[in-house]
């Protein structure tokens, strides 16, 4: 803490304030970079994609040794929910959702990072602004969500053909079987209702994540703002003393609380992109 | 909060991080464990034959040491009843040969007794021939009345 501590306001605002290379220009701006969020990005996709590299290069049939085993766990975890969600043949689904579970896992399992370690840390050397966890970041989460529904696209077409895909739009979810003029008539509706259902999907996919993240960020922000004005000034006082070690223990709390919300959430992201594939493979007639 | 070109980028590192794991992550943890599998369930099939046989041996064994067991007992069982057979013959060999050195014995003491006898009879016929001798005051030939003689000895 400085001795010229911030409000409560200049501190959250700080907090959700983005590492960018300019002052973004509006609500849409493709040549600004929120350089924090690509770095932790590519820095937890180089963890990810070196430890499993480094697993499955010594992987063998013999006796494993500890990594291998829990690399193999997470492997053999997502595989099985693969397994039973997807029954077409792919190559790709599986390491998808391997892919996005642990990513988004870490992700997420930044947020229990000490809010103010890497910012102040940052601060110090002169950056003025860092977030540290990607998956509170709108373009990270919809980048991730874009990226699936792109691929939901691509195995439709290629699973039905275009024709196929399209009409799918128009026959469900009220099929009439062998009457055609009924179901040219009930073919408006279908198309509204299955357009709003499809596009909801990357939307309710990226917002899900980014929303529980956001939350849990936020409260741990909330959790720092109990001592942000007193310091290590406030342990003069009893009431010091009941804020700075209550907010430890909401701290450790929410952190545990949090680490939970983050598994939860990778996984969740991981298992509906490999439902959506699995419905996008399979023909609904 | 806005939408920029970290999206963009984001979309790329994940195209290329799914890339990745589909080509060098994914297949060499699969392939490894399939085969790990593989080899424990063949590991377990193995344990579980050798157990068998070794419980078909454990059998044999014990069919084997039942076997020996009996065989010993025959062994043992004809042994005894040849020993207890041999002390017979022995004891019978033993008796009889006892009754026939006593019997050898009777036979010497019957002839001992014989002769005794005998040369006694000679004696009292010499004594009786010479008291009648003197009785009659002449000697008696001997040769003359041997017969005499002899029939008076078998008298005696």
């Amino acid at each position: 803490m400085t001795s010229e501590a911030p409000s409560s306001n200049e501190y959250i605002i700080h907090h959700l304030t983005f590492l960018t290379n300019q002052s973004p220009r509006g609500v849409l701006d493709f040549s600004t970079i929120n350089l924090d969020s690509v770095f932790f990005s590519v820095l937890l996709a180089v963890v990810f994609g070196g430890l499993f590299y480094l697993a499955a290069r010594r992987a063998s049939a013999g006796v494993p040794t500890r990594f291998q085993n829990f690399v193999e766990w997470v492997v053999e975890l997502v595989d099985a929910q693969v397994n039973d969600i997807f029954h077409a043949q792919s190559r790709l689904i599986g390491p998808l959702a391997l892919t996005i579970f642990c990513w988004v896992f870490l992700f997420n399992a930044l947020d229990v990072v000490p809010l103010d370690l890497l910012p102040g840390a940052a601060g110090a050397s002169g950056i003025g602004h860092l977030r540290i966890v990607p998956s509170t970041d709108l373009n990270i989460v919809f980048g991730l969500s874009l990226t699936v529904f792109l691929l939901i696209i691509f195995y439709s077409i290629m699973m039905k053909g275009l024709v196929g895909f399209l009409a799918e739009f128009a026959l469900h979810p009220l099929r009439i079987k062998g009457r055609p003029l009924v179901q040219t008539l009930v073919a408006p509706f279908n198309i509204v209702v299955e357009l709003a259902s499809f596009l909801a999907r990357p939307v309710s996919l990226a917002l899900r994540l980014y929303g529980n993240m956001f939350a849990g960020e936020m409260v741990f922000i909330l959790i720092a703002l109990i001592t942000l004005s007193s310091g290590f000034a406030g342990l003069a006082s009893l009431g010091g003393w009941v804020g700075t070690l209550g907010s430890l223990l909401l701290g450790v709390l929410w952190s545990v609380f949090d680490l939970f919300i983050g598994f939860l959430q990778a996984f969740i992201f991981a298992i509906l992109t490999v439902v959506y594939l699995a419905g996008a493979a399979e023909h609904h007639d | 909060m806005n939408i920029n070109l970290t999206l963009v980028i984001q979309m790329i590192v994940f195209a290329l991080l799914v890339w990745f794991t589909m080509r060098f992550v994914w297949p060499m943890i699969l392939g490894p464990l399939e085969e790990r599998s593989r080899k424990i369930a063949q590991g377990l099939a193995a344990a579980e034959k050798g157990e068998q046989s070794l419980a078909e041996a454990r059998d044999r064994v014990d069919a084997i040491v039942r076997e020996a067991r009996e065989r010993a007992n025959q062994i043992i069982d004809h042994a005894q009843h040849r020993a207890n057979e041999l002390v017979e013959q022995a004891k019978a060999a033993a008796s009889s040969e006892s009754a026939r050195i006593v019997a050898a014995a009777q036979d010497q003491i019957n002839l001992e007794a014989q002769r005794a006898r005998d040369d006694l009879r000679r004696q009292v016929a010499g004594i009786a021939v010479k008291a009648a001798g003197a009785l009659l005051g002449r000697e008696i030939d001997a040769r003359t009345h041997a017969d005499l003689l002899d029939k008076l000895a078998t008298q005696i």
